[in-house]
């Protein structure tokens, strides 16, 4: 009964400063007749607001203790129920729950090689349906610019990165979200579209303004729909890929540009929270920067009644040991990012700061100041893993200089990495500019269990694959895969598409090599420096991996950031997406200089053909005549005008 | 006269097994001048491999061949080599008994002429005699089957040894008279690569001298005969076209197939005049050029035809020669094709001009071919401009060979009417120009 009587005083307290915040609106809105009633008017209306503001705190706290008294009563006994589901119910209605919610936060792992790595997460989640013909128009903290992509060209998933230098994954491990060089964009549009060539290529030519990037390059000859390898991730099993559309340039170059419309998106910008330390001059002055931005629907609680909409902006750096440390094994925030941190941002819900200290569990290997008491587990990549966490929401974390600066300092380079269970790498192979060979190898590690990964290859039209050339071999055995998806490229129009499941044995290496022929473009399609090559995307490696500890398949609870991205279903594997390196290769060229030349001179043997067969068509054989000489003409002409008979 | 072929067949035969084993086979199939991409085996294997994994193997842009080609090595690809083998066997026998008939009728209407002594008399060094004429088709054979040009096309197994034969066979049905053969073998041709199309004017020209029906505009019997031909032509291309459609349940391979040899989408370099000039072209002037190029293929059908009437047999080497410099990817294979009928004109020797030179640049020339493909391709060291100038050169040789042969025929025509040895006015001895 006391949650009860408690509820309904907070339930008049809003009602009246509601009212209030009407009356203080409706009077700002009110046309004014003249400045005189207007300086009538100001003092009232100042009394008011201050008495509201004043309220507010109180507002805060009797809502707090409402909450406290729920809980308390639902450990009570059963007939206390019936009491406690009235506020229960009420509570959506009069107090609006924040729709709303913004979470950031930044992990940060030392390597073994001396590099460290940064990686910053900021979710902001949404409950609201941008899909119901109801027009979204009140944005919070969710960016509008993409609420209103999603609306406008009914997205289901949206997943872009921007990636400048490729992951080490032998040196640096698996990173908690991987993405190829260059740009990669990848979507899911509604079931109801359809027209979906045509609001992709739209979508893409949006985004490339959003995001000040060469999206706008992205056309049928780089996209593709695979069939497989890229499942949605949010809610919503669509399996149909007709709706799915993925295309990679991996020639494009991330630089600031992409960064500041990128940070515009956070709730609070660059200015407060761990974005200040989104300092360009540092970020791309490291041996990999990526930055994605990752939308998708999800599931507010366990029974999924309610769907929400997050968008997850993520952006990982490695710092080079040698280009950004000086070669001393010693890394702090200022040195990274050249800031330190003073504050949460105000909006988020939660702010923290992770650091990965499993390599180190005694703290013979590293030392960590400012020390923090907070420990806390996940499991990430199928390994368990302990970090040290800083909350900044917490006034205490920022201690009496009222700044953050972790500092990270080795005691010994000693220790080993454990080694990625799944490793990928891709080359060309061949000389000259007529044939190829790709090679894809792909690394088990694992020793004694063996799991099956999907392969995707999309491939330029202009290297022609012959699919017949495909071999897999592991063990130096054939390796036949169980599933293949191919759909050879159209000349100009659209690219090679190869997926493929095979079965990696385990502690081995698989190879796949298929043969390609270089095509002569017209001189018109070659890039400004024809010379320097073509870039084929990376190939695209999806695989549950057999997992050492038991994953988390629990969804709804609270996680860290970093570790419940990709969706969980079972506990003896995990999801891992590994990306190739780019390739590069060159085509044969023409000369770019003698167009003119080349049409005359064809043009020429053309007209020598034609000519010669005229000629032959239209005269005929006569007996020659000789004709007389210069003089001799000029002597008849003289003697006809003297009209004497010629020589 | 059948052990000296036998013998030809087996040499032929013998090489080619022999270089089918031989590490020279790999190196042969890839070379852009055998190999064009409609033709190459590469693609014929990649079209067969798409099928097995249930694509169509047109929704591709590598598959380019006919679907009656791809069926046939659907069941015949374990015995591929027994299959162009076969192909340059039946081409070479069929251009023998063609070559062999079309002589007899020469001499015979050779002898009809000087029995009413339609020659003048000074001619008769231009008399042919039955022991020159006696060699000539196991030379064709000869120059078919032994012809480089030939033998790489076949060990590269470029499928252009197969239409080889189907327009050898349309040549035999054709001077055997046989009407129905002849449309039904013009029209395979027609279906594999379009441009044989011309030679339907040919046909018809020697089919109606054989039947003694005058070819008068005014006259009934000539309509008559060329709706009878026409019909069976279009008819049995009809069939075919309704055969690959229900092969493949789909139209695609049309606009795979003829939409591929007339709109020129693949550069890969050869020996045709096309790839540079479109790897080049000002985008705008691209349709415009593309229409003038392949109208020229077809263009020169009419005129020759009405002046080489009375030879169709001629025409149809004419013809295959202007094929085979103008069409969309030529390779040697289509070249060995007139080539073999050279041995035909060898009484044109003597009227011939610059023989000697087109011969020494077209075996230049196919030296050179893979020389500067290496340079550019492989060393580096040289750019497409080389490739390109020899092509251009190789092409000049031999629109030089034709219209030198084109003109020794005529001349020697002129002589048969108007005496060899041809006087001025005044009595001294006279050169003949064109005017």
């Amino acid at each position: 009964m006391a949650g009860r009587r408690c509820s309904s005083s907070v339930l008049l307290l809003i009602l009246w400063s509601l009212s209030v915040f009407i009356v203080v609106s409706s009077q700002e809105t009110t046309p004014t007749g003249g400045h005189h009633e207007v300086a009538a008017d100001n003092p009232q209306t100042t009394t008011e607001t201050e008495q509201q503001t004043a309220e507010q705190p109180a507002v805060e706290e009797r809502e707090w203790k409402a909450t406290e008294v729920e809980k308390a009563t639902l450990g009570d006994a059963e007939t206390d129920k019936q009491a406690t589901s009235a506020p229960g119910s009420v509570t959506p209605s009069s107090v609006p729950r924040p729709k709303d919610d913004f979470q950031e936060e930044l992990v940060i792992r030392p390597l073994h090689s001396g590099d460290i790595y940064a990686s910053f997460q900021f979710r902001t989640l949404w409950e609201t349906d941008f899909m119901k013909g109801n027009k979204v128009s009140h944005y919070r903290l969710f960016p509008k610019s993409l609420g209103q992509v999603i609306s406008k060209f009914s997205v289901r998933e949206l997943h872009i990165s921007f990636t400048q230098g490729y992951w080490r994954t032998m040196q640096w491990g698996q990173p908690f979200l991987p993405s190829p060089p260059g740009a990669e964009l990848w979507v899911w549009f509604q079931d109801t579209v359809t027209d979906v060539d045509g609001m992709w290529k739209e979508l893409t030519n949006v985004l490339s303004g959003i995001f000040c990037a060469s999206l706008n390059f992205i056309d049928s000859t780089n996209t593709v729909q695979p069939s497989a390898s890229f499942k949605p991730l949010g809610i919503g099993n669509v399996t149909d890929h007709r709706f799915l559309r993925y295309a990679t340039l991996p020639r494009e170059i991330v630089c600031t540009e992409n960064l500041t419309p990128w940070k515009k998106l956070l709730p609070c910008g660059s200015k407060a929270g761990l974005a200040i330390l989104l300092k360009s001059e540092k970020l791309f002055h490291s041996s990999f920067h990526s930055q994605a931005v990752h939308i998708r629907p999800v599931c507010q609680d366990q029974d999924c009644k309610t769907t929400s909409w997050e968008l997850r902006q993520t952006l990982n750096v490695i710092f080079d040991l040698h280009t950004s440390g000086q070669g001393k094994r010693e890394w702090s925030l200022f040195k990274m990012f050249s800031r330190t941190l003073t504050e949460a941002c105000p909006l988020a819900s939660s702010s923290k700061v992770y650091i990965d200290i499993t390599d180190d569990p005694q703290g013979d290997q590293f030392e960590l100041t400012p020390a923090t008491p907070l420990l806390s587990q996940a499991v990430v990549m199928g390994d368990r893993r302990t970090f040290s966490v800083y909350d900044l929401t917490q006034q205490i974390t920022f201690g009496t200089m009222r700044s953050l600066n972790l500092l990270i300092r080795w005691k010994s380079s000693e220790g080993h990495m454990l080694r990625p269970l799944l490793h990928a790498e891709r080359y060309v192979a061949g000389y000259g500019l007529q044939t190829g060979e790709i090679h894809t190898l792909m690394y088990n590690n694992h020793p004694y269990r063996s799991f099956p990964v999907l392969l995707l290859d999309s491939v330029p039209w202009y290297l022609r694959l012959y699919i017949h050339t495909l071999t897999v071999t592991s063990k130096g055995k054939e390796n036949t895969p169980s599933y293949i998806h191919y759909q050879p490229s159209k000349d100009r129009v659209r690219p090679h598409l190869l997926e493929m499941l095979v079965q990696l044995p385990p502690n081995s290496v698989t190879e796949v090599t298929v043969q390609f022929e270089r095509a002569l473009l017209k001189w018109t399609e070659y890039t400004p420096d024809p010379n320097h090559g073509f870039y084929v995307g990376s190939s695209v490696i999806s695989s549950l991996v057999p997992s050492i500890v038991a994953m988390d398949t629990n969804s709804s609870q609270e996680r860290p950031l970093f570790s419940n991205f990709f969706p969980c279903k079972e506990e003896s594997s995990y999801f891992v997406r590994i990306y190739t390196e780019p390739l590069l290769v060159n085509l044969p060229t023409p000369d770019f200089s003698m167009p003119y030349n080349v049409i005359c001179l064809t043009c020429t043997v053309v007209a020598v053909g034609y000519g010669s067969l005229y000629n032959l068509l239209t005269r005929s054989f006569q007996i020659e005549e000789p004709s007389p000489g210069l003089a001799k003409r000029i002597a008849n002409i003289i003697r006809k005008m003297r009209g004497v008979p010629p020589l | 006269m059948a052990a000296p072929l036998t013998l030809l067949l087996i040499v032929a035969v013998t090489i080619r097994a022999a270089l089918y084993r031989s590490s020279l086979a790999e190196l042969i199939a890839e070379r852009v001048e055998v190999v064009s991409p409609i033709t190459a085996w590469k693609r014929v294997v990649e079209g067969l491999a798409l099928l097995d994994l249930g694509v169509s193997p047109y929704s591709g842009d590598v598959f380019h061949e006919t679907p009656i080609i791809i069926y046939l090595f659907h069941f015949l690809v374990d015995y591929a080599e027994i299959t162009f083998m076969l192909a340059d066997v039946i081409t070479a026998v069929a251009l023998y008994m063609a070559v062999t008939d079309y002589n007899k009728q020469v001499f015979r209407k050779q002898k009809f002429a000087l029995e009413a002594d339609r020659y003048p008399l000074d001619c008769l060094e231009l008399i042919r005699n039955p022991k020159e004429m006696y060699y000539i088709p196991l030379k064709v054979a000869m120059f078919y089957l032994l012809n480089p040009f030939t033998i790489l096309s076949c060990v590269a197994k470029s499928t252009c040894g197969l239409n080889n034969a189907v327009i050898a066979l349309f040549i035999l049905s054709t001077i055997k008279g046989n009407i129905l053969l002849s449309a039904i073998f013009l029209s395979l041709a027609t279906y594999q690569s379009i441009y044989p199309l011309t030679l339907c004017a040919p046909a018809l020209l020697y089919l109606m001298q054989r039947q003694y029906i005058p070819v008068n505009f005014r006259r009934a019997s000539f309509w008559w005969f060329v709706v009878q031909y026409a019909f069976m032509y279009l008819g049995s291309l009809f069939v075919i076209i309704c055969l690959s459609f229900f092969l493949l349940g789909s139209w695609d391979y049309l606009p795979s197939v003829y939409g591929f040899i007339l709109s020129v989408p693949d550069l890969t370099p050869n020996i045709g005049l096309f790839w540079y000039f479109f790897a080049e072209m000002f985008e705008h002037f691209r349709l415009f050029f593309l229409c003038v190029f392949q109208i020229n293929v077809f263009f020169y059908t009419i005129p020759l035809s009405i002046k080489l009437k009375e030879h169709p047999v001629f025409l149809i080497f004419m013809q295959l020669a202007v094929i085979s410099i103008f069409k969309s990817y030529p390779t040697v294979g289509d070249i060995a094709l007139y080539m073999s009928f050279l041995p035909v004109w060898s009484h044109l020797h003597r009227f011939l001009r610059n023989i000697f030179l087109v011969s020494c640049v077209l075996l230049a020339c196919s030296a050179l071919f893979p020389v500067l493909w290496h340079l550019w391709i492989y060393a580096g060291s040289a750019n497409s401009n080389f490739y390109y100038a020899i092509t251009l050169l190789f092409n000049v040789a031999q629109i030089l060979l034709v219209s030198d042969y084109f003109y020794a025929f005529l001349r020697r025509e002129h002589h048969l009417t108007y005496g060899l040895y041809l006087k001025k006015k005044d009595g001294s001895e006279a050169t003949l120009i064109l005017k």
